[in-house]
């Protein structure tokens, strides 16, 4: 055999590896997710949407539950997108080179990588207590985005980046000012992937529980929020909470309540997803 | 090149109408008009909460306009927000402690201490089990305390009548108050435990272990076992007085000793001049014994009802003149 053959066999079982790799991720996403849709797709229905919180299984609805998940993704993104992507172009486009634009630069790549609960105490101090928040969907939404912020700082950075020099030569040389430039030509040339990074982040917003409960969300809300200074609860905590009751009737109520919950994360993405196709789609130099 | 702007624009309203959906749904029981409203907070254990939920459940009948709201932080970190004078009323599975005392007298924060239900725990082994159809505290101890590490691993070293056969063991995870209750009462220091069981904070994880192993003995909540019951098999504990198993009978009169204790709730001095939080309590004690049994708790004696009723209307009328 020489070494072109041993290559070849070489390249085939690397490529098996990689399939058997990527497959192992699918397979058990399937798993997870065909036991979850086959213990609480029958359980999904306009009362389980529309009902309070119940000691009884099969009175107990989500409707606090998902409407505060809708809130906190709305509040949490009106707070984060306007800041996260300011300040990613500011550090692209406006900011200097020097020492604190280093330390800024260090100090938001490490802030990705601190745990959520972190954050909740963080929130816990500054905004319910110092504040005086207390336990509110507004206090629940600053605290998550300040969660995300690194995540939206850092796309931005990447996408701003991306863009080529010769566009902003271009611009200034028709006779655009800085801002004009950034506005009408950097960032939507960037839009694309900043919606990516936006994305990415209130994804994860959605699903956190742990900083909620430390900033105090509730189990048990009885009533739908009307102001951001509502007390509230969200479906993570909903869900966490009926896995934990001895009764196996919460459990698929539970399973129920993931499935909510993925259908929203899929539909808010989906929204976004298609926002950011149509518009990039306009982009053509 | 408005594009943008559109862009950010219809993503904000979006976000906005998309979170302020669900509106009409709210209110359906509120036409019938009662004079009763505010809100009451409460916080704290997680033990508690299945309960105090089922009254506020109910409670929603009496005064559809009163928002009750509850919170899981656990005991503790339901005492610390209530010391701070930020719940109104505080769940808790043990009594206070002198710190947490100390911090509510720091604010000025008198309180009632009242027993709602109580919660047993159940030691289970699996149904194939024959052996072990009564345990007595010695062995329990013998078993489960710091001292068992790596030694204790077969059955036949806990009493020599069972066979010889390796001892698996499960129990809730440290962080547990169901894992201090149970180290208190068997091996008489909170915490005090072997380390080499398979904990689990799911108890559904723990009963799946047992009904899975012919080996095996847990420890849990009795709503867990009553749930589970086909799966079980319980065992009778004995502290002297003969082997008892646990029941709504045993625990309620007190014969199953030492795995039942009372849960609480707690009320502010500061929260009843609410009249909707003095309403609220007064129908949780009426009520409790009507809905413990739904969610696998164990009501008091009805006299015991009855007295703290008139204790915490003592409390009330001590507090209401504070303002």
């Amino acid at each position: 055999m020489n070494s072109g053959q041993i290559n070849h066999i070489k390249d085939q079982v690397f490529q098996y590896f990689g399939i058997f790799c990527t497959l192992i991720g699918i397979v058990l996403l399937l798993i997870f997710i065909g036991s979850i849709i086959v213990d609480g797709v029958q359980r999904i229905d306009w009362d389980f949407m529309t009902s309070l919180p119940s000691r009884k299984a099969e009175k107990a609805g989500i409707l606090t539950a998902w409407t505060g998940s809708l809130w906190i993704f709305g509040l949490t993104a009106l707070i984060a997108i306007p800041l996260g992507i300011s300040a990613g172009v500011y550090l692209e486009e406006y900011g200097k080179k020097n020492w604190l634009t280093n330390l800024l630069e260090i100090n938001i790549s490490n802030l990705a990588g601190v745990p959520s609960v972190i954050y909740g105490i963080l929130g816990l101090e500054i905004f319910v207590r110092t504040l005086k928040l207390g336990g509110s969907l507004l206090a629940g939404a600053f605290t998550l985005a300040l969660l995300i912020l690194p995540i939206i700082i850092v796309a931005t950075r990447e996408a701003v980046k991306a863009v080529p020099d010769s566009i902003r030569q271009a611009s200034y040389g028709m006779g655009a000012s800085k801002w004009q430039t950034t506005w009408m030509q950097v960032l939507p040339a960037s839009a694309g992937g900043i919606a990516t990074g936006v994305i990415l982040a209130l994804s994860r917003a959605i699903g956190e529980t742990a900083p909620l409960i430390v900033i105090g969300a509730l189990a048990y809300v009885p009533f739908v929020a009307s102001t951001p200074m509502d007390e509230f609860t969200v479906l993570p905590m909903q869900i966490f909470n009926w896995t934990s009751r001895p009764d196996h009737d919460f459990v698929i109520n539970a399973a129920a309540g993931i499935i909510v919950l993925l259908i929203i994360t899929f539909l808010l993405n989906g929204i976004a997803v298609y926002l950011r196709n149509k518009w990039q789609s306009k982009v053509n130099w | 090149m408005k594009r943008f702007t559109i862009f950010l624009c219809t993503l904000a309203i979006s976000v906005l109408l998309v979170s302020c959906g669900g509106e009409g749904a709210k209110d359906s029981k509120s036409a019938k008009s009662n004079e009763l409203a505010g809100t009451i907070k409460i916080d704290g254990s997680s033990t508690v909460y299945p309960i105090t939920e089922a009254i506020a459940e109910e409670f929603r009948t009496v005064g559809p306009k009163v928002k009750v709201t509850i919170g899981v932080s656990g005991t503790g970190g339901g005492f610390k927000k209530f010391a701070r004078g930020e719940t109104d009323i505080s769940d808790a599975s043990r009594p206070i402690k002198d710190k947490e005392a100390a911090a509510c007298k720091e604010n000025n924060i008198d309180y009632i201490q009242l027993s709602v239900a109580y919660d047993g725990l159940a030691v289970v082994v699996n149904p194939e089990n024959t052996w072990a159809e009564s345990m007595t505290v010695a062995e329990l101890k013998k078993i489960w305390e710091p001292e068992a590490q790596e030694k204790i691993i077969n059955w036949n070293q806990v009493n020599s009548g069972y066979p010889d056969a390796g001892l698996k063991l499960l129990g809730p995870g440290t962080a547990s108050g169901t894992f201090d209750y149970f180290t208190k009462a068997i091996n008489g220091t909170e915490g005090a435990s072997r380390g080499d069981y398979m904990p689990s904070e799911d108890d559904h994880v723990l009963v799946q272990g047992v009904a899975g192993d012919k080996h095996a003995l847990g420890f849990f909540g009795l709503a867990y076992y009553l749930e589970n019951a086909d799966k079980l098999k319980l065992v009778g504990v004995d502290a002297g007085n003969g082997s008892i198993k646990p029941s709504m009978e045993t625990v309620k009169n007190g014969t199953y000793a030492p795995l039942s204790r009372p849960i609480f709730i707690y009320v502010s001095s500061k929260a009843v001049q609410n009249p909707a939080v003095v309403e609220f309590v007064n129908f949780y004690l009426k009520t409790t014994a009507a809905v413990v049994g739904d969610v696998g708790y164990i009501p008091l004696p009805d006299e015991q009802y009855t007295s703290q009723l008139s204790d915490f209307a003592a409390f009330v009328a001590k507090h209401k003149s504070d303002m």
